[in-house]
């Protein structure tokens, strides 16, 4: 019989978070930012029909990338939680930060007590009544949740976006230049995207108790003109 | 409250009652109770649906009573199912709003879950399921009958459904009622249908069948002028459910207590 090899805690754990970050810096990003009207998603998405961004709840929207299957098992998670809750206490209790903490218990116990640990990033938006109330949770494949009023980048060579997103970010701006920054700091200067590479949706206050939109063909298309 | 994840052979998939089940949090079992509950719980009485040429209109009086007693004088017994489609109820109140909002749960959980919304169809298959599952209940009096009316995109035009107790479904072409004072209702639809009718003149002649119920059935409420209280009364069409304002169902009123006075005739 064999003795198993010994391998460190601090190599196993540094052994899981490269894999789980070599999947998801394989993968396209996206970007959620909050501007004058709510919350703003927008992720580089060639495909049309298997989404990363989806709505949750009445305010609450969510977005994966890196392995579809364990993204949208966690986004299906997402929504039943909301729907419970929302069923067994009142709509208004339903919150994205008891969400976004689910999520957080339940991929840090994947990263160490599995066989291997989920190679995602989400995001989680929440829209509030006022601008002030705007947020988003940003959650790593090991559990790590930070919480942000202005923007955040998942994916894909997410520093570069984020050092591009910076410098362009404005909460005031409308929905028209919101969507113009996202989708320029996601493309680079190299590359120019067009409105088929990519999945847009907001939680806006005007559109009233389920404010999730998607904005996609010529609504999309006038948007990026 | 844990995230609810499931393995793939025990997955609800898009059913908000599946998922309500497999949480513990299942409708109650009422076999064991004694026969018939319903002189005790409050019941919720006439509501109606017509087809004109641009959707469907519903609409219900706002009277719940229970036995001889009028226990609420403004319920509501018109709800949008999701955007494009409404139900109504009529049956013991309780059980039948907790029947609404679970299935506008449902509606809206396939939609987020699927990310497509159900066909028109499916919506009113889904009531017909719920209904079936309630039988147990409705045998011992507590009854709920629901109207389902919605807007159709593939087939574009209004479409309305009404059930039965055991679940039944069944599609009718221009106009629909339920309730105690459905007799009185329909025959007031039945004169004034005409087809091709614009969605005004629709909300006109519900608000007379309603009027009309009223005026023959206790348990139907008339338009109460001292409190401003007015039947609900809905409009769905390509552009989705809309609730009207109690003041167009107020002028609708007025001009048919006008007419009926001879006021406005000549």
């Amino acid at each position: 019989m064999g003795m198993p090899m010994y391998v460190s805690p601090e190599q196993l754990m540094k052994d899981r978070a490269d894999f789980a970050r070599k999947g998801i810096a394989r993968g396209r990003a996206a970007v959620g930012a909050t501007y004058s009207d709510g919350v703003l998603f927008v992720a580089e998405n060639p495909s049309n029909t298997l989404r990363k961004v989806s709505e949750i709840y009445d305010q609450i929207g969510f977005v994966g990338v890196g392995r579809y299957n364990e993204f949208d098992g966690l986004r299906k998670g997402g929504v039943r939680h909301a729907d419970l809750k929302g069923y067994t206490y009142s709509r208004e209790d339903v919150d994205a930060r008891s969400l976004a903490n689910l999520y957080a218990e339940y991929l840090g116990q994947h990263f160490t007590h599995e066989q291997k640990p989920m190679e995602i990033e989400l995001l989680v938006g929440e829209m509030g009544e006022d601008p002030e109330g705007d947020q988003l949770f940003h959650l790593l494949y090991d559990g790590t949740v930070m919480d942000m009023s202005t923007f955040a980048v998942i994916g894909g060579e997410a520093d570069a976006i984020r050092a591009r997103m910076e410098a362009a970010w404005d909460r005031t701006a409308p929905l028209a230049s919101a969507v113009g920054h996202a989708v320029s700091a996601l493309a680079g200067p190299e590359r120019s995207l067009v409105s088929d590479d990519l999945e847009v949706a907001v939680l806006a206050r005007s559109n009233g108790r389920r404010a999730f939109r998607r904005i996609e063909g010529n609504g999309l298309d006038d948007l990026l003109s | 409250m844990g995230l609810p994840l499931f393995l793939p052979n025990d997955d609800p998939g898009p059913s908000f009652l599946g998922l309500l089940e497999r949480s513990g949090k299942g409708l109650v079992d009422p076999t064991d109770w004694p026969p018939s509950g319903s002189g005790l719980t409050p019941h919720g009485t006439t509501v109606v649906a017509v087809r004109h040429r641009d959707g469907v209109v519903m609409a219900g009086d706002r009277r719940a009573t229970s036995g001889n007693l009028i226990s609420h004088r403004s319920i509501e017994k018109v709800f949008p199912a999701d955007h494009h489609s409404g139900v109504a109820i009529s049956g013991s109140a309780g059980v039948a709003m907790e029947m609404v909002r679970l299935f506008q749960l449902q509606l809206e959980h396939y939609e987020k879950v699927e990310g497509k919304a159900l066909s028109l169809d499916g919506k009113a298959n889904q009531l017909s399921q719920m209904l079936r599952s309630h039988l147990p209940m409705a045998m011992q009096g507590l009854v709920v009958i629901p109207l389902f009316a919605g807007y159709d995109h593939r087939q574009g035009l209004g479409r309305l459904f009404q059930f039965d107790a055991t679940g039944g479904r069944y599609e009718e072409r221009d106009h629909a009622a339920t309730g105690s004072g459905s007799l009185h209702a329909s025959t007031v639809i039945k004169l004034r249908y005409k087809d091709h009718m614009s969605e005004d003149q629709a909300v006109d002649v519900v608000v007379e069948a309603l009027f009309q119920a009223a005026d023959e059935d206790s348990a139907t409420g008339g338009p109460d002028l001292i409190r401003g209280i007015y039947p609900v009364v809905a409009s769905i069409t390509a552009s989705g459910f809309e609730r009207l304002a109690d003041g167009r169902v107020a002028d609708s009123t007025t001009a048919l207590v006008e007419s009926l006075t001879g006021g406005g005739s000549d």
